[in-house]
């Protein structure tokens, strides 16, 4: 008698489930590379390019034409250029039909007629190139109508440029550039303070806004919607209106603290350090304590009362009950917002871009790739800075799935 | 610390701190009220609150506690001992206002605080029960404040006329006699402004963005929470790390991409790149509510002749109503509010974004009101749907985590 197994190999229902699985997947799967893998694979790859924000300009030639009279004579004259001022452009040339009515003279030595229509060449050309091409020309008809369809008709130019971003010219001097001198340490204390001090600030203000609130009371909705507001609000909006109350010279946070006497003079909080990273990192709390509130009130809200009631019969105080019986309940979940907030605010550039631009020692990494790629100009050092990011993004995200595996179960 | 615990010692020390969070709570709301010299007297506070505590533990009878400790407010208002000063130009009603709200508010909370303290020793449980009540209170203040004052400022800052703010910063009171010339800022920005057209734009992004972001998760997180397949855990766990990668990494070579196709400064841009930024938590967030939906509805329905995706359309979907609500709700809060991808990409006023539309306010040719009118007009769609849907919302923002 055979002992029944179960099948070693996978059966076509399986087969047929796991294929429609992929196939409800694939969608997603296009589009997350598309937009989000590719483009981390072109930061890697731009990162050791040279390129500046003019070179995203590719490379061509720019030719205009124009029918006009000169010395007496009519010609049509081509203006061609070389759109980069650096780069050569390899086999610049261009071609242009000849209309009815318009017949051609003398034609310069680099320009020759085939089949009705004109063709100029002028090999390789360096960067600057710049040429009047002037070309005889016998009208037969109005002179108005002609123009109108010698000057309708665009010329074709043609010619192959160098593209820095496809070109095999690399360099390590983004890297160098970022890594060079007291400019990269004051970006690194910057990040950590910020992110160090906000993601703390965040949970431990959460925690207290949802101890608060974690019993039953009139207003109750209410006060729960209200200090959600900083966090559901746009950015935008609530950055400005911190810089506008804050300000220095028509600030009221600054007239209020003048008229009760705390300071003499105005002061500038997003203008100064080391106030200004403090202050961003205050905003950074303001605006997040919500998210983290939310998180612990539920967590809060599902722990068993029964629990209470007995230490209550054992007579524990209520700062005793907080931290023998509530705070290791609320671990799990307050470890897990650490680590998810930790990562969050390491990426934040909005905030700290409204508040302070990143001036005053307030400049992150990540406010950095933009001071890099666009105050700056200079693309592939905006690159190497992201590269920075990402490597220790990987870092954290190790930790992260070797934590929250445990944690969560996932 | 046991001498703290007297009874005495307890009332005192707290309504010496209540005295003095109370005293600055009364004074900068009536200043941002109205504009006037309100400032706490430490020396009034001092004697107050050391007074009011002490008679709340030793008199207790809260009646005559309250109505003594008010009626003691109101005489000492006369004399330097006051618990609020006032500059010379506030009128005498409103210094009566500020005095008596002090009394209300310091002796008030304070007879409750202290309801489980009396003379003598305390026990740890009513020792702390006062502490904690106090807390408590203060936490309520701290936390309004800080949450409540800088929307006031906001609102009321887009009331204002430009010289009525470099006059008096303080001063937010509403000039009604203005008539709807109040409201000039906003006819401004929707007249010259465009700004009619840029809240047009940020509305129709934000739903096709809520559109796209369910039409590529809902299938996704079905495959992910219901169908078994190699590399399912894998796969649920890199959602994850797709929304670790912060925008600023990807803004850049798709800024580069994007002015070398042409696609900056058109709508059909952004959409390529919003939705893929809300896909992997929307997937996320559904996959986890679909896993706690009963797999034998779906069963049955399988059982008797429905296509997998008949299945979704006809049984999953009108049983997830509700995380579908709070998704979209999640996603179009997250399209409205975002900035940096609108900024980077879009330079062309007649294409701008809400957000983009007020980043282009922030000049200094632009007056302030102006400013923080495109703030209140940028905030209020997305508060309104707040507001209205709260309970949607929050599970929406909850909906990511796993416990709890």
């Amino acid at each position: 008698m055979t002992v029944p197994t179960p099948p070693t190999t996978r059966g076509a229902l399986e087969r047929r489930e796991a294929r429609l699985a992929w196939s409800l997947l694939l969608p997603t799967i296009t589009i997350v590379s598309l937009v989000i893998i590719l483009p981390l694979l072109a930061i890697f790859w731009i990162s050791f390019k040279p390129v500046g924000l003019a070179d995203l300009r590719p490379v061509a030639p720019v030719i205009r034409e124009s029918l006009r009279e000169r010395s007496g004579e009519m010609v049509i004259e081509y203006r061609v250029r070389n759109s980069s001022q650096q780069k050569e452009i390899v086999g610049l040339g261009f071609t242009d039909t000849l209309h009815d009515g318009v017949t051609p003279g003398a034609l310069p030595e680099q320009c020759s007629v085939e089949g009705g229509a004109l063709r100029c060449d002028f090999g390789d050309v360096e960067g600057g190139f710049n040429e009047r091409i002037r070309i005889p020309v016998t009208l037969d008809g109005d002179l108005e109508t002609l123009e109108a369809i010698v000057e309708g008709t665009e010329p074709s130019g043609y010619g192959v440029g160098d593209n820095i971003l496809t070109n095999s010219e690399f360099t390590l001097e983004n890297f160098a550039r970022i890594f060079d001198g007291d400019e990269f340490w004051s970006v690194l204390w910057a990040t950590v303070f910020y992110t160090v001090f906000g993601t703390i600030g965040a949970l431990v203000v959460g925690l207290f806004a949802a101890l608060l609130l974690n019993k039953s009371f009139r207003g109750k909705g209410v006060l729960r919607g209200l200090y959600l507001f900083p966090y559901v609000s746009p950015i935008i909006a609530v950055a400005f209106t911190w810089v506008t109350l804050l300000d220095p010279f028509s600030g009221s946070l600054n007239a209020l603290l003048i008229q009760m006497g705390v300071v003499e003079s105005p002061i500038n909080f997003f203008g100064q350090r080391p106030l200004a990273l403090i202050m961003v990192t205050v905003f950074e709390i303001w605006r997040y304590f919500p998210l983290s509130f939310l998180f612990i009130l539920a967590r809060m809200q599902s722990i068993d009362t029964d629990m209470y009631e007995a230490a209550d019969m054992d007579g524990a105080s209520p700062f005793q009950k907080f931290w023998y019986l509530s705070l290791p309940m609320l671990l799990g979940i307050l470890s897990v917002l650490f680590l998810l907030r930790f990562i969050w605010t390491f990426n934040k550039f909005d905030d700290i871009f409204l508040l302070t631009g990143g001036n005053a020692g307030t400049r992150t990494l990540t406010v950095n790739v933009y001071e890099q790629a666009f105050a700056i100009s200079n693309i592939g050092a905006g690159a190497a800075v992201a590269v920075v990011i990402f490597a220790t993004l990987l870092l954290f995200s190790f930790f992260f799935f070797k934590y929250i595996s445990q944690e969560e179960g996932l | 610390m046991s001498s703290l615990r007297q009874g005495a010692v307890t009332g005192a020390v707290i309504g010496l701190f209540w005295a003095f969070v109370i005293a600055v709570t009364v004074s900068v709301t009536l200043s941002f009220a109205s504009g006037l010299g309100f400032r706490p007297g430490s020396l009034g506070c001092l004697i107050l609150g050391l007074g009011g505590g002490m008679a709340s533990i030793y008199l207790r009878d809260a009646r005559l506690v309250m109505s003594g400790f008010i009626l003691l407010c109101f005489v000492l208002m006369f004399t330097p001992l006051s618990p609020i000063l006032f500059q010379e130009n506030v009128p005498v009603l409103w210094q009566l206002m500020a005095v008596v709200s002090f009394g209300l508010f310091m002796i008030w909370p304070l007879t409750l605080m202290l309801v489980e303290a009396h003379p003598g020793p305390l026990t740890r449980h009513a020792f702390e029960d006062a502490v904690i009540r106090f807390l408590t209170g203060f936490g309520y203040i701290v936390f309004t404040a800080a949450v409540l004052i800088p929307f006031y400022v906001m609102v009321m800052t887009s009331l204002k006329s430009q010289q009525a703010l470099l006059r008096n910063p303080l001063d937010f009171s509403i000039e009604l006699s203005r008539g709807w010339d109040l409201f000039r800022s906003y006819t401004e920005l929707f007249g010259q402004f465009n700004f009619g057209s840029y809240l047009w734009t940020s509305f129709y992004v934000s739903v096709l963005t809520v559109l796209i972001t369910l039409l590529f998760s809902v299938p996704g997180a079905y495959a992910v929470a219901r169908l078994r397949f190699k590399g399912r855990a894998a796969f649920s766990r890199s959602i994850l790390l797709i929304y670790m990668v912060p925008m600023i990494v990807l803004a850049l070579p798709i800024y580069i991409t994007f002015s070398m196709t042409g696609l900056r400064n058109t709508i059909p841009g952004l959409l390529m790149i919003y939705p893929v930024t809300t896909i992997p938590v929307a997937l996320y967030m559904l996959q986890g509510y679909f896993r706690g939906l009963p797999g034998e509805v779906e069963e049955a329905g399988l059982m008797d002749g429905l296509s997998r995706l008949q299945v979704i359309w006809k049984i999953t979907l009108p049983l997830s109503l509700p995380a579908m609500v709070s998704v979209s709700l999640y996603v179009f809060m997250i399209a409205w509010n975002e900035f940096l991808l609108a900024f980077m990409l879009l330079d062309d006023p007649s294409k701008f974004t809400l957000t983009r539309g007020v980043a282009m306010l922030n000049s200094s040719e632009i007056p302030r009101q102006h400013l923080m009118a495109g703030a209140v007009i940028a905030t209020i769609p997305i508060m309104a749907l707040f507001l209205g849907l709260e309970r949607f919302m929050t599970k929406g923002l909850t909906a990511g985590s796993v416990k709890g």
